[in-house]
């Protein structure tokens, strides 16, 4: 083999040793962190993950909202009409969090089955429905 | 008829586009000169024809013409006349218009400021441009025109722009980053053309330079505005967060990125041309899958598509035919660029180095364009619906720009052809033991803030190696003639202390943070760090299209007062949409951030106290590297004449 040969195949070599880690890594990572989405009744149902984060959604049920008054602790009531969930989240929630509005909450579930948020989104404008409430709430009307 | 004088201007405008996208092309072949000539009075037409009827569009908005139905879904009497401007390319129909208008301004800027050009090149370049140009009027006259009509039922009064979109940063944010995505079609055109032409010399590298350097330095502003905006609007002071949308500016800027880079290797050593036609073509297939993910409403819901399919199978077709169609190009008539008869160089080398550098650069896209678009191939195939949380970009974009960042270090200080490891080693020395000083002081001050000292270490080290290549090159000369020194060595000089101060910013805030969410009542107060943040009082506001509360802050450093932030809650009236406006105290090492949350029933509120350390840093050090850009794009070569 001569020099330049040499060389060349030292780069590639390189450059496939580089890919591959980097595959390896993105897989690995993409692996750790996808969070899979369920619907209320799905929860109730015991399909969803016991010590794995995942995400909720659906709608704030009416009435369910209640705020401690000393700290930033608040309970509330994830429904898809026909199933419920309780939903426990320390922090200040979005601007266009109120009952009845659709939501999608990230977290796990604690022992007692409650879900433990840490993320709370509800985003864009007031009429703004997540996609995801919105299949899971089209297939039962 | 205003609106529809702008529709039939916008057909003109496609004509026009129809006749530079063939008659010029055909002429290069045929030889035809009158033919090729054709293209610039073409591409001048279009430009005016596309000017009239945007203008047309602001009119309506100005004038508050609700019988155009994107003007009453996007404005309302109240909204302040600069946000009516705005809320022009506040949706997908005029931010498409606004899209073509940059194109036809690209292409108008080509046909004036080429004229050095030989006739054949300039035709050919044109000429795809405005097939470019074909496949978006298209796209707006068949499935989002903007001019449609209320013609019977026409609403008295507008809905508003989205609130989130009412604010400075954003309303200068898009513009900037079309002008971008745009100007890569520039590069695009240059690519197919010297594919075309089986022609890549120097003199192409030339050309196309400035343009893919000035369209770089508009995706860093437009970037840099959008990360500013999620900072005081969306991210409770969080300046990147790994949205599809912002990953989607980020794709085509990483690949830029490489490509100018790779260019210099083509430019220097007539090397790698192949590589630099490619990254030219993925970094504008990147600009369009970006103009496509945030426009189609595909990020949502790949199911949104549903709501208005025509919309989102247009512009993936469209996209299709674009890559696939230069992809083939590629294929058939790269072997007839590449020259790689007197490429000789050593495996330690700056060849080597930059090569390195721009493939880690294209292999940290396709990570992230995997976890962006993974999600979207989940749902499309009914497989479920997930989600990939920034964890995940994080950790594959962490370990991958660590070495392209301390490459930056070492590529220009190296030679072209050959370095060997001893030379380069007494060049770095020094720096090396300083950088490890300074990570073992940061290690005993930040115990286990391991993050924390590697970056900052890393941001130190390429500001240092770049301050010594500066200080090399002023001393093989007087400073009599430093003058002669070239732009582009200035240039990149400037870029890459730029991201050495970007680093360094990113590594502290990360790092250094400190967030507090609390319960407040007026007169209370709260430490946040080294600050006392005390909540003063609260009065009612009233704004012209808005009503809410304004809440005063004193902050406090060791008794003395700092600063007094006024922070607002606003409930816009038409939409019933509440916001928090942030007051911000900022400085070049620190900001303080205050943002209300809502009220508690005895007069209490929730509030976000947040000390943000060297965030500022990191806008620096973007606009640092977007004014390298220019003063490296400059058509002079020295200071002096």
């Amino acid at each position: 083999m001569n020099r330049k040969r040499k060389q060349r195949l030292t780069f590639v070599i390189i450059v496939i040793a580089g890919v591959s880690i980097a595959v390896g890594l993105a897989l690995y990572a993409l692996n750790q962190n996808i969070n899979l989405f369920y619907s209320p009744s799905q929860v109730i149902a015991g399909l969803a993950p016991k010590h794995h984060q995942f995400r909720i959604g659906g709608l704030v049920k009416l009435g369910s909202i209640h705020k401690s008054n000393q700290h930033l602790d608040v309970n509330f009531i994830v429904t898809d009409k026909t199933h419920d969930v309780v939903v426990h989240y320390h922090g200040i929630l979005p601007n266009l969090f109120r009952a009845g509005q659709g939501i999608v909450v990230a977290g796990k579930l604690n022992s007692h089955g409650i879900f433990i948020a840490d993320q709370v989104l509800a985003k864009h404008d007031a009429n703004y429905m997540p996609p995801e409430v919105k299949a899971i709430l089209g297939t039962r009307s | 008829m205003i609106p529809e004088f702008a529709n039939f201007a916008l057909i003109i405008a496609l004509g026009l586009a129809c006749i530079q996208a063939s008659l010029p092309l055909i002429g290069s072949y045929r030889n035809n000169s009158t033919w090729m000539q054709l293209a610039r009075p073409c591409a001048y037409g279009q430009l005016v024809f596309i000017l009239v009827s945007y203008a047309c569009l602001t009119y309506a908005f100005i004038s508050n013409d609700f019988s155009v139905a994107y003007v009453a879904e996007n404005s309302n009497t109240h909204l302040p006349l600069i946000y009516r401007i705005a809320a022009v390319w506040g949706a997908h129909e005029g931010s498409m218009l606004l899209w073509v208008m940059i194109l036809s301004i690209w292409t108008a800027a080509v046909a004036r400021f080429s004229r050095q050009l030989p006739l054949v090149t300039i035709a050919r370049v044109l000429a795809i441009l405005a097939w470019i140009s074909i496949g978006f009027l298209l796209f707006i006259l068949a499935t989002s025109n903007p001019f449609l009509r209320f013609l019977v039922n026409v609403p008295k009064q507008g809905q508003d722009l989205n609130p989130l979109l009412q604010d400075p940063g954003l309303a200068f944010h898009p513009p900037m980053l079309y002008m971008g995505y745009v100007g890569f079609a520039v590069a695009f055109a240059f690519a197919i053309t010297a594919l075309l032409s089986k022609r890549l010399d120097n003199q192409w590298l030339q050309w196309t330079r400035p343009w893919v350097l000035i369209a770089w330095c508009f995706l860093t502003l437009g970037i840099v505005l959008g990360s500013w905006w999620s900072y005081r609007e969306l991210g409770w002071g969080g300046w990147w967060s790994w949205d599809p949308v912002e990953n989607a500016s980020f794709l085509p800027w990483l690949v830029g990125t490489a490509l100018i880079h790779s260019m210099l290797i083509s430019a220097k050593r007539d090397a790698f041309k192949g590589w630099t036609i490619l990254l030219a073509i993925i970094a504008f297939c990147l600009s369009l899958l970006g103009t496509f993910l945030v426009r189609s409403g595909v990020l949502t819901s790949v199911h949104a598509f549903a709501v208005d399919p025509t919309r989102g199978i247009y512009m993936l077709v469209f996209l299709f035919i674009v890559i696939c169609a230069s992809l083939l190009l590629y294929g058939l008539r790269s072997h007839t660029i590449i020259n790689n008869q007197n490429l000789r160089f050593s495996i330690l080398s700056r060849e080597t180095l930059l090569l390195l550098n721009t493939m880690l650069l294209v292999v940290i896209m396709a990570t992230i364009l995997l976890g962006t678009l993974y999600p979207l191939l989940i749902d499309a195939l009914h497989a479920g619906k997930i989600s990939v949380g920034s964890p995940y970009f994080n950790a594959v974009f962490i370990p991958l720009a660590i070495p392209i960042l301390l490459l930056v270090g070492v590529g220009p200080i190296s030679y072209w052809q050959r370095i060997s490891w001893r030379e380069l080693a007494k060049k770095l020395w020094f720096v090396m033991f300083v950088c490890l000083c300074l990570a073992g002081i940061l290690l005993f001050i930040f115990p286990h803030k391991y993050y924390l000292v590697l970056g900052v270490t890393i941001g130190v080290w390429i500001t240092l190696t770049t301050l010594q290549k500066l200080l090399q090159r002023l001393q093989r000369q007087p400073w009599r003639q430093w003058q002669q020194i070239s732009l582009r060595f200035w240039g990149m000089i400037i870029a890459h202390l730029g991201v050495g101060i970007c680093v360094i910013g990113i590594s502290v805030n990360m790092n250094l943070s400190m967030q507090k969410n609390v319960v407040m009542k007026p007169g209370e107060s709260v430490h946040v760090g080294n600050y006392d943040f005390r909540f003063m009082d609260l009065t009612r506001l009233v704004g012209p299209n808005y009503q809410g509360v304004d809440a005063k802050f004193n902050i406090y450093q060791r008794h003395r007062l700092l600063t007094q932030l006024n922070t607002q809650k606003r409930l816009f009236t038409s939409q019933q949409y509440a916001m928090s406006a942030v007051a911000i105290s900022f400085n070049l090492f620190r900001d303080l951030y205050v943002a209300l949350g809502d009220p508690f029933n005895d007069g209490a509120w929730s509030v976000r106290l947040y000390v943000k350390p060297f965030v500022r840093w990191i806008w620096l050090g973007g606009l640092l590297m977007m004014l390298g850009g220019i003063i490296a794009a400059s058509k002079r070569n020295k200071l002096g004449k």
